[in-house]
């Protein structure tokens, strides 16, 4: 038993924000939110190409393919800090969720090509056509009248070279694509949080582009949903804890009645309300990560329930943040919605904490802690 | 990192499973906060004691096995797993004991800690009084030197000591010097129960027990040798002591992991409205990040850190998850949750009860989200 990172794995993360400190500041993402969309482009393409310096989005492609060959364990602090950055590319989607499905399914020919663009041109991937409920992981995929697939909520196709991509039918089942970016006509979807990139994809189904389907597809989907739970979660780790550290440094600025507003216990105790929320969501984080990393039999139940408490522990440092900044915190000017808008969309995405909750019950009445199934055909 | 224990700890698991399988008592044991379980808890102790199972953890000289923070817990997991008795002497071991350890003298060591692990010598805490609760450095009870020089003569009163109606002996600060500021010029004391001018009134708890008690000091003379720690420095090594209160070793997280385990079965059985779903899971899940924090916690301190004021969130965590899972049964058991009856129900009701403590003793909640304020957040004091 040893529940601890690596001096290695504490050097990776601080290289980490030290980078994102500068590159991913506060006065980069309103330069980001206020620039035209060749002007975005340039900015993330200058981000990205920095984290690559880093070997950060190819972390886990193994050495084979070219890549670091580090783990779970290793990214989870790389994506703590990209949580706390807020940062705007898709390194969730690229590092922990493309990168390591299309590690397993090597050697295929398409998963090749695409980790050696990973590796060799620092591209990123966009990821979509997966959703997790209550009931199993379901497709959001839909098909047109002229056979073109639709995909909503894509994370990250604008300036991805490849999207992976979802879908399922109740004939055939699931499938699995790596799809090129010519091959996909991408609509961007104004959301909340303007600094992530979301969008509708259109997209051929094409043979040339499939990586799994059937039962593979299945097992890749499923893995996939319990990455970026647990993914997830550690975004929101890294975003609690920078609204926390935030609200804390306005709560001792701020004066009313004589006094800073962090000396009142009122304010005080919401305070910590929070904090004690991210201190045991944390551990909850580090072990799914463990337990991607070691393909442990509870790796479902570890990360769904790392979803859940990571919610809720960033949904409670939202709450409290805003409401402790008062009336600063409701404007643009401040800092604070960045984070506040990223918290509600990742609470929400891939689970929330309700749908986790539910599943962690789940596992745990069947008594295994076993692995999510896919929603399979016999279930509609 | 590795979340696995080593062959050498399961294999330990596996000795102390087989153990308490052959010794815990079929039947539960009277409650401790009467005379008669009283004594029932204390031939446990000693029973435990005699194959070495009551304080695996502390040196071999004082009746431990010298093992490390792991097996520790190890062992807990397995105590709460056997539904094993609860522990009459847990104010002694868990929380007098690791300030002995690094405050005592070897003298003192040898002199108390044996006793303390054979169930012999069951101890108390003397901490709050009538008007030193949450402000505990507002303590008034006194020590003043005695005529000779050699001892202290103590004076006051202290509160709410639980197992005090029928302890050996009592731990208290005293303040030995009025004229200090008032963290400072107070003194840990270890007082004899039996010593003249010590006067117990016990006091009928929530449930009609009589789990704790005032105690009254008229002129009650002590040995120079029963300071803790140096005279002026009480304070701090009473912190030392709620350090382990608050942090580590007054509540293991097998015994919310174990309650959650209860908790889950009770609903597989009875079933329950989608809220009750949700408060199972929840429980599962804050006993199990209660277990890996701890994991986390140890694992620094198995590398030589200190426990880090991070373990200040764990009193406010542990505490109010015990209040959730009991408060989740009884919704569960619904008009079956009054009932006093030996097992499910009356259990869980003795549990919510006992539960409801928590968020009050060893500094309330309310102080406790100051600290986690002040310390981890860096806000200023009030």
């Amino acid at each position: 038993m040893d529940f601890a990172f690596t001096d290695e794995q504490d050097a990776l993360r601080q290289g980490v924000r030290t980078v994102l400190d500068t590159e991913c500041s506060v006065d980069a993402l309103r330069a980001f939110e206020l620039a035209d969309e060749d002007g975005r482009a340039e900015l993330a393409r200058n981000r990205w190409a920095v984290l690559a310096e880093l070997g950060a989005p190819a972390l886990v492609v193994p050495e084979a393919a070219n890549g670091l060959g580090l783990g779970d364990v290793d990214l989870v602090g790389v994506l703590e800090e990209a949580g706390r950055a807020c940062l705007p590319e898709p390194l969730l989607e690229t590092a922990a969720l493309a990168a390591p499905t299309l590690a397993a399914l090597l050697p295929d020919r398409a998963a090749a090509a695409a980790l050696a663009a990973l590796v060799e041109d620092d591209v990123s991937f966009a990821v979509g056509g997966v959703d997790v409920t209550v009931d199993g992981v379901v497709s959001p995929t839909a098909v047109s009248a002229d056979g073109t697939l639709r995909t909503p909520r894509v994370v990250g196709a604008r300036d991805a070279a490849i999207a992976l991509l979802a879908c399922r039918d109740a004939d055939s089942g699931w499938q699995l694509h790596a799809v090129p970016a010519d091959s996909c006509t991408v609509y961007p979807t104004p959301a909340l949080s303007s600094s992530r990139d979301l969008s509708t994809v259109h997209w051929p189904l094409d043979s040339e582009t499939l990586l799994a389907y059937g039962v593979a597809a299945e097992a890749a989907v499923s893995l996939l949903a319990d990455r970026a739970a647990a993914g997830s979660a550690a975004l929101l780790v890294g975003l609690a804890d920078r609204m926390l550290a935030m609200t804390a440094t306005y709560a001792k600025e701020r004066h009313q009645f004589g006094k800073a507003i962090g000396s009142f216990q009122a304010v005080k105790h919401q305070l910590a309300n929070a904090r004690v929320a991210l201190e045991f969501a944390r551990p909850a984080t580090y072990r799914a990560a463990w337990s991607l990393a070691t393909a442990q039999p509870t790796l479902s139940h570890d990360a769904s329930m790392a979803k859940a408490m990571a919610s809720d522990a960033a949904d409670l440092a939202a709450r409290v943040g805003l409401q402790v900044h008062g009336a600063i915190g409701y404007t643009w000017e401040c800092d604070l919605h960045f984070f506040l808008k990223r918290t509600w969309a990742l609470s929400r995405a891939w689970g929330d904490a309700a749908t986790h909750r539910r599943l962690v019950l789940a596992q745990v009445r069947r008594g295994a802690k076993g692995t999510r199934t896919a929603m399979s055909d016999s279930r509609q | 990192m590795d979340l696995t224990f080593s062959a050498e700890q399961e294999a330990f698991r596996a000795e102390a499973r087989a153990w308490l399988a052959a010794h815990v008592p079929a039947d539960p044991l009277p409650s401790l906060d009467t005379a008669a379980g009283f004594e029932a808890h204390r031939a446990w102790e000693r029973t435990m004691f005699e194959d070495r199972w009551s304080v695996v953890s502390w040196p071999t000289e004082y009746g431990g096995r010298d093992l490390g923070i792991f097996e520790w817990l190890v062992f807990e997991e397995e105590y709460y797993r056997a539904r094993a008795p609860k522990r009459v002497s847990q104010n002694g071991i868990f929380l007098l004991a690791p300030t002995m350890l690094e405050y005592g003298t070897e003298a003192q060591k040898a002199r108390y800690l044996p006793p303390m692990a054979s169930g012999e010598e069951i101890w108390c805490q003397g901490w709050s009084e009538p008007d030193a609760g949450s402000d505990l450095a507002g303590i008034r009870s006194r020590a003043a030197r005695n005529a000779g020089g050699d001892g202290w003569v103590l004076n006051g009163q202290k509160t709410w000591a639980s197992r005090g109606a029928f302890a050996e002996w009592c731990f208290g600060i005293f303040r030995t010097d009025p004229e200090a500021e008032r963290h400072r010029g107070l003194t840990y004391f270890l007082v004899a129960m039996d010593s003249p001018g010590v006067t117990v009134r016990p006091i009928p708890q929530i449930d009609g027990e009589t789990g704790f008690a005032e105690i009254f000091f008229d002129n009650v003379e002590v040995p120079e040798d029963q300071v803790l720690g140096e005279v002026g420095a009480g304070w701090s090594v009473a912190m030392a002591t709620a350090g382990s209160e608050r942090g580590l070793s007054l509540r293991s997280p097998a015994r919310y992991t174990e309650a959650a385990d209860r908790l889950l079965q009770l609903f597989h059985q009875r079933g329950g409205p989608a809220a009750s779903a949700d408060a199972v899971a929840q429980a599962h899940m804050d006993a199990e990040a209660y277990q890996l924090h701890t994991y986390w916690t140890a694992s620094r301190v198995a590398r030589g850190h200190a426990v880090g004021v991070e373990a200040s969130c764990n009193k406010i965590f542990w505490s109010e998850t015990d209040v959730a899972i009991h408060g989740a049964a009884l919704d569960l058991l619904g008009p079956d949750a009054e009932l006093l009856e030996a097992g499910a129900p009356g259990e869980w009701l003795d549990g919510y009860l006992f539960s409801l403590a928590g968020p009050i003793y060893a500094g309330t909640n309310e102080i406790q989200r100051n600290v986690v304020a002040e310390r981890l957040l860096g806000l200023p004091r009030g």
